[in-house]
């Protein structure tokens, strides 16, 4: 049977993903540009094509606090929020980690306020940054329906049994409407099995989840969160690896494009990845000697192979689309010097903060950015693209 | 190093939860304690409101009427002591 391309907007696409992998429990409060992927999923619920439970709560507070009710009694659980949304739900996002609890949300990222804004940039999931989450980036429409499926059995491994932020840029991705081929039912049904919990709220089983940590036991559990998230990476390498086999792309935590061995390489996470795609081979074209690394997963910060895809590099121009105020440069750029620190043959690592708040990016920016990094010309600490002074 | 930890974080069920009903009882939360009650049983009218108003539900009536904490559990919290109608518990200083 020939595989049909479906021209569909992405948000919808993530809602069929979520019907695909079959979730049991879906609570979520509508906020843009989120608001279509649940929207439809209520739709898909009241029509009975979805066995689930729908909870329209009256908060996002609410809607983090029911996904942990509800997985804690054992279902699988889908919620999305972006911005304003994801900060409301902060400290319940802390609490579906600690309990170890499999819930998958979709982050549309947006800014946040103020000023006010409901356009794109990365400062709601920055914000959340380290709430002991697999936090994945994706960069189009094809890979937000896949990895939405793989979210799940990442997930519910019973190596992981964490929650996972599945993070797509609001409106340039969840609005843009794409050709997605969808995979049969029964091909997601073999590779994501019914959720298996390790643990659950039952009666004739009594459990006491979430309780108070002593001192003489708070350590000890954070510790043992963070190591589920640092052992995560295997588990998320393996089943993108299924997912390639079993749906249409192949995928790796980290991803490399452009001139091999070059000595400028781009860094992007997200959908201004594909720009920068564009920028790059404009210039391979010219003869320039530039590439580009795309992070796909941000926690666990996959370190070694990140390293191994800059390994030739002499500068990398990092472009965040969040600010770090006060910081000496954006959070992606703080990790890779982290990461690089005292490393022999650590690349330059310039740091451009483009895109906030909705600003558009396009291809011929990046090209500058290109060569002003080659003439030195790009500041030490970090650019905040295009933003004019009339000092 | 002293010890301070419960137990290896391997040891840990998964997400801190706890599997067994009733452990809190296993917590001895009188070693938080620094003031300790002490009852004046000239004073004592044996009615009972330290019972009631413990937050820790340790105070129980003994065979001789009067009501005393089990210090394994009681904190020196002092509510007893302040909802005493006759003033008959004074928190002193516990000599440790």
């Amino acid at each position: 049977m020939e595989k049909k391309r479906v021209g569909i907007e992405v948000s919808l696409a993530v809602a069929e993903a979520v019907k695909l992998a079959r979730a049991q429990v879906v609570s979520a409060y509508p906020i843009t540009p989120q608001t279509h992927i649940v929207e439809e999923l209520s739709t898909y619920v009241a029509n009975g094509e979805l066995d689930a439970e729908f909870i329209p709560v009256e908060s996002e507070h609410s809607a983090m606090s029911a996904a942990v009710g509800a997985s804690a009694a054992g279902a699988r659980v889908y919620t999305a929020t972006s911005s304003q949304g994801l900060a409301l739900m902060h400290e319940i996002l802390f609490i579906a980690s600690a309990q170890r609890l499999p819930i998958v949300m979709t982050v549309a990222n947006r800014s946040l306020s103020g000023p006010i804004s409901i356009w794109n940039d990365h400062s709601d999931i920055m914000a959340e940054r380290d709430i002991g989450w697999v936090q994945l980036f994706v960069e189009d429409g094809q890979e937000a329906m896949e990895l939405t499926v793989a979210a799940f059995k990442i997930a519910e491994d019973h190596r992981v049994l964490l929650p996972v932020a599945v993070n797509m840029d609001g409106f340039i991705l969840t609005h843009m409407i794409e050709p997605v081929i969808f995979p049969a039912q029964a091909a997601v049904d073999a590779f994501l099995p019914p959720y298996k919990p390790a643990l659950r709220l039952d009666p004739a089983k009594p459990v006491t989840m979430g309780p108070v940590g002593v001192p003489e036991v708070y350590m000890e559990a954070k510790k043992q969160c963070e190591q589920a998230l640092l052992d995560s990476k295997a588990v998320v390498a393996e089943v993108l690896k299924e997912a390639g086999k079993a749906f249409e792309r192949k995928y790796d935590l980290i991803e490399t494009n452009g001139k091999k061995k070059a000595k400028t390489l781009f860094v992007t996470m997200g959908s201004l990845g594909e720009s920068v795609w564009s920028a790059v081979d404009s210039l391979n074209e010219d003869g320039e000697d530039v590439g580009q690394v795309r992070i796909r997963l941000w926690r666990p910060f996959p370190e070694q192979e990140f390293k191994k895809a800059c390994k030739d590099a002499k500068r990398l121009i990092v472009i965040d689309r969040a600010m770090s105020p006060g910081s000496a440069c954006g959070p992606v750029a703080q990790e890779l010097k982290g990461v690089f620190y005292k490393d022999k043959n650590a690349p330059e690592i310039v740091n451009v903060v483009a895109g906030l708040g909705g600003r558009d990016v396009p291809v011929a920016d990046f090209k500058e950015m290109y060569r002003l990094a080659k003439k030195g010309k790009l500041a030490k600490t970090y650019t905040l693209w295009g933003v004019d002074s009339n000092a | 190093m002293a010890k301070k930890s419960l137990c290896a974080w391997q040891d840990l069920a998964l997400g801190a939860a706890i599997l067994e009903p009733g452990s809190a009882a296993k917590l001895k939360t009188g070693d938080w304690r620094t003031l300790i009650p002490r009852l004046d049983e000239e004073k004592c009218i044996k009615c009972g409101m330290c019972e009631l108003y413990c937050p820790e539900f340790c105070i129980s009536e003994g065979r001789d009427g009067f009501f005393r904490p089990d210090f394994t559990y009681c904190k020196g919290c002092g509510i007893c002591a302040n909802e005493c109608p006759k003033q008959a518990i004074a928190m002193v200083m516990e000599e440790k």
